[in-house]
Order: structure tokens, then C-alpha cells, then sequence
């Protein structure tokens, strides 16, 4: 174990993200350089992709514990938009928690995704205030658009549609997330038009 | 941090604010925000730049603020200029026309009155800074008296002080269940353990709830604030905020907030000269209702599957890492700091005789003011139907409101004049929850209702216990057939079993309480699931036979008794 | 030496017995010969209520506490069997057999399940409920032993076993509520599982058929738990 390890773990773990960094900058000030010594212990990503960092960096701020397996999971699916079993395996390994339980956390919790996603996302509130006010009449819409139901995505990988539990904007119900913005009081003539839009659009 | 500082940036903050002869708020709550209410900001500001520099630059004496939320959601995005326009369903064109407004008379044509009940009828106490101070800004919220609770408590006050006034105050837990709250922190506070947590459940995941959100994302310094002098009477120094991944507004906000009152010396080590440290970091919710179990968020915390585990023992002897924990909800915590500064018998004089205070509620259904509300406890559900929510949308007839979520029930028009507080809530065979309140109208088939909160439950449950695992599969399964009109009277009869085994064998409330909705709406609206089962018809025309059909896969006579082939062995070892 | 403090005297069904202040309701009910149906309460494994056929009346308690974790408590009047218990624990078999497809006669386990025991204990012989018969795997893929979920009860002894005495983890649940599978790693075939050690306990503490060896005659697939009470004595020495 490296000298930096060893402090950092007997630090609480909510400080280790900010005092490996203090150290770091301290070693690096005294030597010139940082002091990169790869843990013979620790997993290496499974690809040289970039976004891998910004995981480990989740990882260490979580102190590289079995506790830190929610949030470093979470970060994987906003850098790379779903968990596949190589990013399991890795977090899985790095945090030292078994493979069994890594894929029974991204299972048991809905927000974490096994399947890539489509181009867009479609979210539907299907909260109690959605549901009165015409959430269903929004999912016959799509699956007569799409032919898809929540959970599903559309067989050309433009489109993902999910339900919401409730997204809290109850008072413009029915709700729906085009992608990241929020549209309340939707009709279904108002999702079929934004549909039709991300159909025709070529990205 | 001393109280004197404090003072100089509350100081330092008004000054900067007197600076400005005239103030536009506006709405930046995620309602609003889905009704374009950044598009409104971005125009004011070009409009109030354009104007300044038209004038020959200067000083500029209007500002633009950002403020949380200002309760009305149903007419965002809102804005108010000065102190007595309110403005809504606003749009980027109308910026020039608001601007001009300044000082001078109201634009009639968007004007959102402000004395009727909606807004006259409220008690802002947990509202107090919503809507009129910027969330992303320390500064205003100690410019509002923020953290001068905190600063009293520290330096004036004992942690057993601080629990004693609690308790005077009569606050009762506002997450549901409405423990009483200076109880809860008294046994944290005796139980024995080297190192404690407080933790703030913000996993609102009552579909049709949003006062947690709205509180996060209009003042989270508040909720820091109440987790802090939690944290000194209790004797915690680790804190985590359990928020739904689902909130990203209230996610950003929160993250800010921590930064800042990192950065002035409010959280951190040796706060405000004290002995006292408190670290704060937020934990983000995955998408499962069971995490607002407090036992289930312990275990996400923890990074595990959020499954409850039997209790006791509770979490306030044995809790996050098996150390006492202190776990509020985002209300109860957002309620602490008037408390301290107005004493616990000022907040014991608001509400009913068990239910002290006032109470969020999120207004939403067939309402004309959807919207966040606070009112004093004992308000009756008819003011906040009839006036508060300004009666029902479209010229409907009320049928009923729904409160507490998949754990609650539905409450038809006799109660209309019940006082709202926990032990009427109880006794009509609903709960208080978290505070959701939908309001129905004719157009609601009530069986549906009860259908699809057991499709909640059924979805939600984490499936570790056989009775909420199989039973609310069970449940749904005969609600399907019922509002598919192909029920019977035996399936209500079911019903009723599955209800009673679900409520007293269930490992944790949530199936305790899944039946709630099943069995008030058997009780109010009984007749509704006669007209199913006898008659074959739904009488507000919701259920159709397609309502997706299974019919086809099922065997022949599903109905009758099966017997078990158990084969012929003895069995094995006990 | 054991302190008087430590000692709780208590009623079981009007009877009174004492027991040490760390024992569930269910130790002293084993220890006495009270018989408390259980199926998810292995001795041995930690205690984790889930099944909830254990729950006992206990009075002054609005609720029914399962006895598997719950301490005894100095005076404490407990109440193992009234009618409204035996009700609540047939529909929880019931439960269980319409949830899956048991089906006993062509069971690897039959006359050695827990679950065939129970029913015929507490007098079931039909389900009122309606059965769910999901279409459910049998895993193969393992040398010497299969899963068959249709089975599975998902009592958890196997992840529980896998975790606390064998060390590997190889066992945990995946998805939730009724989807809810057992799983071994990353929901891949047990037979390549990177962690299964191959011990064979899970086998032996699965309380039906959803784990069993490979080519033993129903009569051979006897499930032996001498392991369990020995390895756990045997590390409370060494601790």
C-alpha cells in the first residue's frame, strides 16, 4: 500500500476525496512532478476512454469503498448513458464489492439502465395528478407513434421512452421530459408534434 | 463565523439590495422553469440592459432576481414586479411591457391577483423565504435572518435546550407518520455511540407530492440550517441529504448551498468557533419509493439495495454504519429554524390540539390554483378545495381528494368540512403522508384509482416479505379484472383478505399501507365497485374491457380453489 | 460467566421460561419445543424476517413481531398460535405456491421440503389465490449442481450462506418486488461464475427444490446442514 493510500484510509471516508488532493498538490509542489504510481491492486478501466477518469474520480471521493457503489454507478450512466457488465465489473472490482451484489444495486434501482439508450429520451409522468389528468392518453399516443411502451426503446435507436414515478410537477399535469427540459400540460397532439420533430431531425 | 459576521453579510446584503430602487422576481422552481421561466429571465435582463444603456449607462436601479417558488404553479412561469404585482403565464415577449411597468401602473392583461384566498388563506412558516429570496445566493437567506437560529443555538443554547424548546413545539414528523420530533431527537441524543448522523430523507417519492422539492429548490440553506442544530442537539458530526435523483434543480441547489456555507464556515470543523463539526454531503436516490422507508435509505446510503430490514432495532440506536441516526424529512428540518427563533410555544399556538403548526401541501388534480400551499394545521379540506384551490376546474363535481399518496386513501365529500390534521386523517381511514393532495373530480373512476396505486405498490415493492411481494401482485391482479369488468363479489371479498393479511404481516409500511387505498375507497365508494362487479360498468366511463388485456392467456376458470400437489412425501426437516 | 442482568425470564404461550438478553423469541421456542413455522430463519445465518410465518402475538405491541428477530425482553407474554396466526400464515404458504410453479410429485425434493412440510403442517391442501405460473429458467450450466427458479422462494438462505460462511458472495438478488431473481455474479450461468467456490452450501440450506445436486434420486437429495451449526461455533471460538 502506497503512502497515500495508507493516509487516505485512515481518514473518514468524507474526506479522502479532498485530502488525496491536498496531498497530491503537496507531493507534486515538493518533487516537480505528480507522484503517479499505479496500485497494483486496483482494476484498470475497461477502455482507454477518457470518461473512465471522471469514474475513478467518483470512486476516490468515495473513498474507493463498497459504499460508494450508488454514486459511482450513477456516474457511470451520465458518462456513458447506461451500465454495461464491463462497467460493472470494473466498479465492482475497484470498490471490492461482490459482482452478485454490483448487479443487484443496478437492478433493484429503475433509474439505472443495463441497454443503451435511445438518440432522445421520452419521459412520461405517470404520478397520481399525470395519471388523473391524462398521463394514459399520452402513453396510447407514443405507442401508437412508436409501437413502444415505457422501458422500451424504438427498433432504430432514436428514441427511449420511460415512465416517471412522479417528477413533482404535479401543479402542469401531465408532465413529460423531452431529453432534459421538462413540458407540462402535454396533450397528446403536443407529444405527437415533438415526436414527428425528433423523427425528421438527422443527428 | 461570530454573530457579528453574520450580521455584516446580512448587512453587506441589504445594502446591496437597497442599491435598487425596483425588484422583478422571477419564478426559477422547477414548475416554472418547465413553463420556459428562463427564457422570461434572459428577456427581462436584455430588456433591463437595453433600457440602462439607452439612458446613458450608470448605475442600474431594477433588478432581476432569481427566486424560488411562489406557490401557484398552475400559473407559471410567475413573476412579480416590486412588492404588489404579481404577473402570470408571463412570456419572453412580455418582458418590454413588464419592465416599462416599473413604478409605475400594472399591466392589467397578465396580472395574477393576490387577495384571494389562495394567497390570504396561507401561513408561511416553512414557506417564509419561498418566492422572495434567490436559492443560489447564502447571502439573501442571511439577509432573511438565516442562520441566526443556528447561531442562537450554538451560543446561547444546551443540545438539550434546543430538544426541550422542540418538544414544546409540539412538531411532529412531516414525513408521514408524524412521530413526534423532539421524542426522536431526545433518543438520539441518550443513545450511546462514538460517532451519530443526521440524515434528511428528501426521497419525495409520493407520486403527486412536491413540497419537499419545492422547499430544496426555493431555500435549501433553510433545510442545512434545521439539519444543523439537529446535528448540535443530538451530538452528530455527519450528515447526508437523501434526495431523488429525479430533482436535478433541487440536486444543483442543494450542491451550491453545501459549497457555500462550507466556504463561510457553517458546515465544516469547529463551526462558528464552537466545538462542534458537521459534515454535510448529498447521496442521490435511484428511482425506488421503498428508499423513503428510513431503514431502506439507510441501506442505499450504504450503497445497497434498498431493502428495510425488521425493526427495532430503530435507527436512532442503530442506524447508517450501526450508529445512531437521526432521520427527518426535508419540512421537518425546514420548520426547526422559526422554531428556535420564535420559541417553541409561538409554534405551538398554530394548528390543533395534536397537530401543532402548519403543514405544506402540494395542491394538484382537478383544482383551478394548483400549487404549493401552506396552511395552518386544522384548515378544513372544503377552504382548501373551495378556496384555496379556487374551486373545481372545468365547473366539475368534487368526488374526492386523495391525500398521502399509495399509503393514504380517498376521501369523499362527507369530510369536506373535516379540520385537516393527523388523528382525523387516521380515523377517515387516509393518512397525512408527506403532504400530496389530489383533488378528483366525477370524471375519476375511484376503482381505477385504487387499481393504479397498487400497480404502484406492486412495481415499488422491494420484495423481500411474501405478503408484499406476492399480495400486492395478487391485489393488482384482481383490481385489473375488476376495472376490466370481469370482476365478481368474490373478488372483493379477496380483496378485503389480501387488504387485512397485507396491513398486519407486511415488513415495512409500505406494505402495511399499500392497501390503505383499496380499502377507502371499498368504504366511501363501494357502490362504484358494485356497478363493476354486478352490473359490468364503470360509472364515470374510465375502465373499458381493453384496459391492456390479458384475458386471452388465462386458464379457463382461474377462479376456483387449486389444489396443491404437495406429491406424496412426508416433507422435510423443521 | 453469565451476569443475572443478562437473564430475561419470559411467557411463551403461558408458559415461563428464561432465556440469555441476546436470544430471539424463536431460539427460545427452538430450545423448548414450541414449534413456530419459519422458512426463511436458518439457524446459523443472520435473521432477516422476511417471510413473516414466524410472527408472533406479543402483548402489548400493536403489531405482530416476527420471532426470529425479535429479542426477548424481560416480561415479555408471547403467543405463538391463535386462530388469526394459523389464518395469516396458510395465506403466506398460499402466497408461496401460487407465486411459482411448485409442483411436488416431480419435485427433486419432495419429502424433503420445507415448504411441503409447512403446508401439510398447517393443513393446506388448496389455493384460494390464483396462480401466477411465470415462465422461470432451470440454470444447468453448473458441473455438479442446478437452480431451478420455479422453485425459488426467494427466502435468501443461499445469499446469506454464500455471504456470511463461505465468504464468496457468489448469490444475490437481482430486479425487485415480485421480478425478483437470485442471481450468481453478474446474472450469468452458475456454471461460469468467476466466484462460485463450488462448496455446495447453498445447496444444502435451500429449503426447496430451486437448489439441488445433479443426478441424486429424489430419495438421495437429502439436504445435510451439520456444516452450518459446527463452522459457526467454530468461528465464535476463534473471534
Amino acid at each position: 500500500m502506497s503512502f497515500v493510500t495508507a493516509v487516505v484510509c485512515a481518514q473518514s471516508q468524507h474526506f479522502a476525496g479532498e485530502f488525496h488532493k491536498l496531498l497530491l498538490t503537496a507531493l507534486a509542489a515538493k518533487e516537480g512532478k505528480l507522484p503517479v504510481t499505479p496500485d497494483p491492486n486496483r482494476p484498470a478501466p475497461p477502455s482507454a476512454d477518457k470518461r473512465w477518469k471522471l469514474v475513478e474520480a467518483t470512486m476516490r471521493r468515495m473513498g474507493n469503498s463498497p459504499r460508494g457503489l450508488i454514486e459511482s454507478l450513477h456516474t457511470v450512466q451520465e458518462v456513458f448513458g447506461y451500465l454495461d457488465l464491463d462497467a460493472l465489473r470494473f466498479v465492482a472490482r475497484a470498490l471490492r464489492v461482490p459482482l452478485s451484489r454490483a448487479y443487484g444495486v443496478a437492478t433493484f434501482y429503475h433509474f439505472f439502465s443495463l441497454r443503451p439508450p435511445g438518440e432522445h429520451t421520452c419521459v412520461v409522468c405517470i404520478g397520481t395528478a399525470c395519471y388523473i389528468k391524462g398521463a394514459p392518453q399520452l402513453l396510447a399516443a407514443i405507442k401508437q407513434e412508436l409501437g413502444v411502451v415505457p422501458g422500451q426503446t424504438t427498433a432504430d435507436g432514436k428514441v427511449s421512452v420511460l415512465g416517471a414515478r412522479c417528477l413533482g410537477s404535479c401543479g402542469l399535469a401531465p408532465a413529460v421530459v423531452y431529453d432534459r427540459d421538462v413540458a407540462g400540460k402535454v396533450t397528446p397532439q403536443a407529444l405527437r408534434d415533438h415526436l414527428a420533430k425528433w423523427k425528421s431531425h438527422v443527428s | 463565523m461570530s454573530p457579528e459576521e453574520l450580521e455584516q453579510i446580512a448587512e453587506a446584503e441589504r445594502e446591496r439590495q437597497a442599491k435598487f430602487k425596483h425588484r422583478i422576481k422571477v419564478c426559477m422552481a422547477a414548475g416554472c422553469v418547465s413553463c420556459q421561466s428562463e427564457g422570461v429571465k434572459a428577456a427581462l435582463d436584455k430588456e433591463v440592459a437595453a433600457r440602462q444603456a439607452a439612458a446613458g449607462g450608470g448605475e442600474c436601479d431594477c433588478e432581476v432576481k432569481c427566486v424560488g417558488c411562489m406557490g401557484l404553479c398552475a400559473g407559471g412561469p410567475l413573476v412579480a414586479v416590486g412588492d404588489s404585482a404579481l404577473y402570470q403565464h408571463v412570456t419572453p415577449e412580455d418582458a418590454p411591457a413588464l419592465v416599462e411597468s416599473v413604478g409605475g401602473a400594472p399591466v392589467s392583461r397578465l396580472v395574477c391577483p393576490t387577495d384571494v384566498p389562495f394567497f390570504q388563506k396561507q401561513k408561511k412558516v416553512v414557506l417564509e423565504n419561498c418566492g422572495n429570496i434567490d436559492p443560489e445566493r447564502i447571502e439573501d437567506y442571511i439577509a432573511a435572518g438565516g442562520y441566526t437560529s443556528l447561531m442562537q443555538a450554538l451560543g446561547d443554547m444546551t443540545p438539550l435546550q434546543v430538544i426541550s424548546e422542540i418538544t414544546r413545539s409540539g412538531l411532529r414528523g412531516r414525513g408521514g407518520a408524524g412521530y413526534p420530533t423532539g421524542l426522536k431527537w431526545s433518543t438520539v441524543s441518550k443513545a450511546p455511540g462514538e460517532k451519530k448522523y443526521v440524515v434528511c430523507n428528501a426521497d419525495e417519492g409520493d407520486p403527486g407530492a412536491f413540497m419537499d422539492r419545492s422547499v430544496l429548490e426555493s431555500d435549501p440553506h433553510r433545510v442545512l440550517e434545521g439539519m444543523l442544530i439537529a446535528a448540535f442537539a443530538v451530538g452528530a458530526n455527519e450528515g447526508y441529504i437523501y434526495v431523488r435523483a429525479e430533482y436535478p434543480l433541487a440536486i444543483k441547489r442543494l450542491r451550491i448551498a453545501i459549497k457555500q456555507a462550507e466556504r463561510l464556515g457553517l458546515l465544516g470543523n469547529n463551526i462558528c468557533g464552537s466545538r462542534m463539526s458537521f459534515h454535510l454531503d448529498l447521496r442521490l436516490g435511484a428511482g425506488a419509493f421503498v428508499c423513503g422507508e428510513e431503514t431502506a435509505l439507510l441501506a442505499s446510503i450504504e450503497g445497497r439495495r434498498g431493502i428495510p430490514r425488521p425493526r427495532p432495532p430503530y435507527p436512532a440506536m442503530e442506524g447508517l454504519f450501526g450508529q445512531p441516526t437521526l432521520i427527518n424529512n426535508v419540512e421537518t428540518f425546514a420548520s426547526i429554524a422559526p422554531i428556535i427563533r420564535h420559541g417553541g410555544e409561538w409554534y405551538a399556538q398554530i394548528g390543533t390540539e395534536k397537530s401543532k403548526g402548519t403543514k405544506v401541501f402540494a395542491l394538484a388534480g382537478s383544482v383551478n390554483n394548483t400549487g404549493l400551499v401552506e396552511v395552518a394545521m386544522g384548515t378544513t379540506l372544503r377552504e382548501m378545495v373551495y378556496e384555496i384551490g379556487g374551486g373545481m376546474a372545468e365547473g366539475r363535481q368534487f368526488k374526492a381528494v386523495q391525500t398521502g399518496g399509495p399509503s393514504g386513501g380517498c376521501l369523499p365529500a362527507q369530510f369536506l368540512d373535516m379540520p385537516v390534521d393527523y388523528e382525523n386523517l387516521a380515523r377517515a381511514g387516509s393518512i397525512m403522508g408527506s403532504g400530496g393532495m389530489i383533488v378528483m373530480d366525477d370524471t375519476a373512476c375511484m376503482v381505477d384509482v385504487a387499481r393504479f396505486f397498487m400497480d404502484f405498490c406492486m412495481g415499488e415493492s422491494c420484495g423481500k416479505c411474501v405478503p408484499c411481494r406476492v399480495g400486492t401482485y395478487h391485489m393488482h391482479g384482481l383490481l385489473k379484472k375488476i376495472t376490466q369488468r370481469r370482476g365478481s363479489t368474490a373478488d372483493i371479498t379477496q380483496l378485503e383478505e389480501l387488504s387485512d393479511l397485507l396491513k398486519n404481516t407486511s415488513l415495512c409500511g409500505l406494505g402495511q399501507s399499500a392497501p390503505n387505498p383499496v380499502l377507502s375507497t371499498l368504504r366511501y365508494f363501494a357502490e362504484e365497485y358494485k356497478a363493476h362487479v354486478e352490473e359490468h360498468r364503470c360509472p364515470a366511463g374510465v375502465c373499458n374491457s381493453e384496459n391492456g388485456d390479458d384475458a386471452a392467456n388465462e386458464p379457463p376458470n382461474p377462479d376456483a380453489p387449486v389444489a396443491i400437489d404437495l406429491g406424496s412425501g412426508k416433507g422435510g426437516d423443521q | 460467566m453469565i451476569r443475572a442482568s443478562t437473564i430475561k425470564t419470559l411467557k411463551i404461550d403461558d408458559r415461563d421460561f428464561s432465556a440469555r438478553h441476546d436470544e430471539t423469541i424463536l431460539d427460545v421456542a427452538r430450545q423448548n419445543g414450541i414449534f413456530i413455522p419459519k422458512i426463511c430463519d436458518l439457524k446459523g445465518l443472520s435473521p432477516v424476517g422476511a417471510c413473516r410465518l414466524c410472527l408472533v402475538e406479543v402483548k402489548g405491541s400493536n403489531r405482530l413481531l416476527p420471532a426470529c428477530s425479535t429479542l426477548v425482553e424481560e416480561g415479555m407474554e408471547v403467543t405463538t398460535t391463535t386462530e388469526r396466526l394459523q389464518r395469516y400464515r396458510r395465506n403466506i404458504l398460499e402466497l408461496l405456491f401460487t407465486e411459482r410453479n411448485h409442483v411436488c410429485s416431480v419435485c427433486v425434493s419432495n419429502g424433503h421440503c420445507e415448504l411441503q412440510t409447512l403446508a401439510q403442517k398447517l393443513d393446506i391442501t388448496h389455493v384460494h389465490f390464483r396462480y401466477r405460473y411465470p415462465n422461470l429458467d432451470v440454470d444447468a450450466s453448473h458441473d455438479r449442481f442446478s437452480v431451478d427458479h420455479n422453485r425459488c422462494i426467494l427466502c435468501s438462505r443461499c445469499v446469506r450462506v454464500c455471504d456470511e460462511i463461505e465468504g464468496a458472495h457468489t448469490w444475490d438478488f437481482m430486479g425487485r418486488g415480485i421480478e425478483s431473481l437470485v442471481i450468481t455474479d453478474l446474472a450469468e450461468p452458475w456454471g461460469t461464475s468467476e466466484t462460485c467456490t463450488g462448496c455446495g452450501k447453498c445447496v444444502h440450506v435451500c429449503p426447496t427444490g430451486a437448489l439441488f445436486e445433479k443426478g441424486k434420486s429424489v430419495a438421495e437429495m437429502l439436504k445435510r446442514r451439520e456444516f452450518l451449526p459446527y463452522l459457526t461455533q467454530m468461528r465464535e471460538e476463534h473471534s
